[in-house]
């Protein structure tokens, strides 16, 4: 294919704030986010699928950055990890999170705070099996989840208590 | 890891999309879920010159149940499907779409689009086979009807021509007094089952008069366990006949040994799954409410 690849103009709303770009095609959604954006929250892990950290929500669901193409969030809604505090006040999930050690190197968290995030936007009172299944996509070699489900039952508890989102 | 460089097409319509695919040939892919595409175009194993993308058709994510049956549109995800379709009658698809793979994944992968790639470990196939489904199909010249048995010839290989593409699956209702069940046995979330059984049931005073089975990741394609099925018909969901019925499924079964284990372990395991799909579906066609869904080993 000798031919240039013709750019795509792609608007996206990023954590209530609205972005116009050109990307290539093939940029990927977490690639987009990262340097178009300079969101850097979003991590990049394994690049296959499997690990989570990329985790963003698009129109309220949870989806893997690094399995999207950004020409396919045109005209979209998307959050991420950076939209989670207001201000310097953290989020119940992201202030659950360091109360219960539901992190060590921190790398898989803001995918692990997504997909939390997502479970508890659908079922604001989940069991912990209801939490393993919600975090089931997202990897974490260093807490072995038992403080990470230990957080998110307490954000759970906490937004119930203060009508949060 | 990025995919080669490749022209993006949104289609803006079903006719849109069908004529950009005849008109770029094969070297270009639909986009529906891209669950499995992204990743093959990322490790470069897919390297499509154009992508026709379908997630911004109209009328294409959708899920209608009448009393005839269930249409399911090409864009309708595993998430959709599995908060959709509550209700005892399609139990067997809440089984299938709420395990596969992890959350994430199934807020994009498209049912359709599972079926059209025809992995031999893929969830669908095996689940919808046993519902007699049918494809929707279409293409430049119009539109048709394909039997699902009819529609995967092998692995990764469906008798959809090049230019055509599935609009929706349709399942007709199944009778009252039958009930089905999906077990898949896999490792972790992310993974592909390591095996999977499907079983639709009709029972008549207790008697299978009704019976189908097909097993998922032991073969090119699902299995269809016909033997297995005949050890049932005519008699209660248990027991010996049970017994004679997982044996044979195991037989039926032409696993490869893999990472996910060897020849003898997935024949055992086949057994296992049979045994325990049969037991559901049966308890689920006497009317009782069975929670359902994929074991993790």
């Amino acid at each position: 294919m000798a031919d240039e690849i013709p750019r795509i103009e792609i608007e996206v709303e990023v954590n209530g704030r609205s972005y116009r770009r050109e990307v290539e095609p093939r940029l990927l959604l977490v690639d987009f986010v990262r340097q178009e954006l300079g969101l850097t929250g979003t991590h990049v892990g394994c690049e296959s699928s499997y690990c989570g950290a990329c985790t963003v929500l698009l129109n309220g669901a949870s989806v893997k950055s690094c399995t999207m193409f950004a020409v396919q969030a045109d005209g979209g809604r998307l959050e991420t990890v950076e939209g989670l505090a207001d201000g310097e006040r953290l989020h119940p999930l992201q202030q659950a999170f360091s109360d219960c050690h539901g992190l060590q190197c921190g790398y898989c968290t803001p995918g692990l705070l997504m997909s939390a995030r997502y479970l508890l936007s659908r079922n604001p009172d989940p069991d912990e099996e209801e939490i393993r299944k919600a975090i089931a996509g997202n990897l974490c070699r260093c807490t072995g989840y038992q403080n990470v489900i230990a957080a998110v039952r307490q954000a759970a508890a906490t937004m119930r208590k203060e009508g949060a989102e | 890891m990025y995919p080669k460089p490749f022209r993006y097409h949104r289609a803006r319509s079903i006719e849109e999309a069908s004529r950009l695919l005849a008109e770029l040939g094969e070297d270009a892919r639909l986009l529906a879920g891209g669950q499995s595409l992204i990743p093959l175009m990322k490790f470069r194993l897919a390297a499509p010159e154009h992508l026709i993308d379908l997630n911004f058709l109209p009328d294409l994510d959708t899920l209608r149940e009448s009393d005839d049956g269930l249409q399911i549109g090409a864009l309708a995800r595993h998430a959709r499907i599995a908060d959709s379709l509550g209700s005892p009658r399609w139990a067997i698809l809440h089984d299938c779409a709420s395990g596969i793979a992890d959350a994430q994944v199934r807020n994009r992968g498209t049912l359709a689009g599972s079926v059209a790639e025809a992995d031999p470990s893929g969830d669908w196939v095996p689940v919808l086979s046993t519902l007699e489904a049918s494809l929707t199909v279409t293409g430049p010249a119009g539109e048709r009807t394909l039997p699902l048995r009819e529609a995967v010839l092998d692995a990764y290989t469906t008798a959809l021509e090049p230019e055509e593409m599935i609009r929706e699956v349709r399942i007709s209702a199944p009778p009252a007094g039958s009930g089905g069940a999906f077990v898949a046995f896999k490792r972790t979330a992310q993974v592909y089952a390591s095996a999977s059984a499907a079983v639709h049931l009709e029972l008549r005073d207790g008697v299978c008069s009704g019976v189908r089975i097909y097993l998922g990741c032991v073969g090119l394609t699902a299995v269809h366990a016909e033997e297995a099925e005949a050890q049932l018909k005519g008699r209660t969901p248990s027991g010996d006949g049970l017994e004679r019925a997982a044996e044979a499924a195991a037989a039926a079964a032409d696993p490869q040994p893999d990472m996910r284990g060897s020849r003898e372990y997935k024949r055992m395991l086949v057994g296992c799954l049979v045994k325990e799909a049969v037991s559901r579906a049966a308890r689920r066609a006497a009317g009782d409410t069975v929670r359902g869904g994929h074991l993790y080993g």
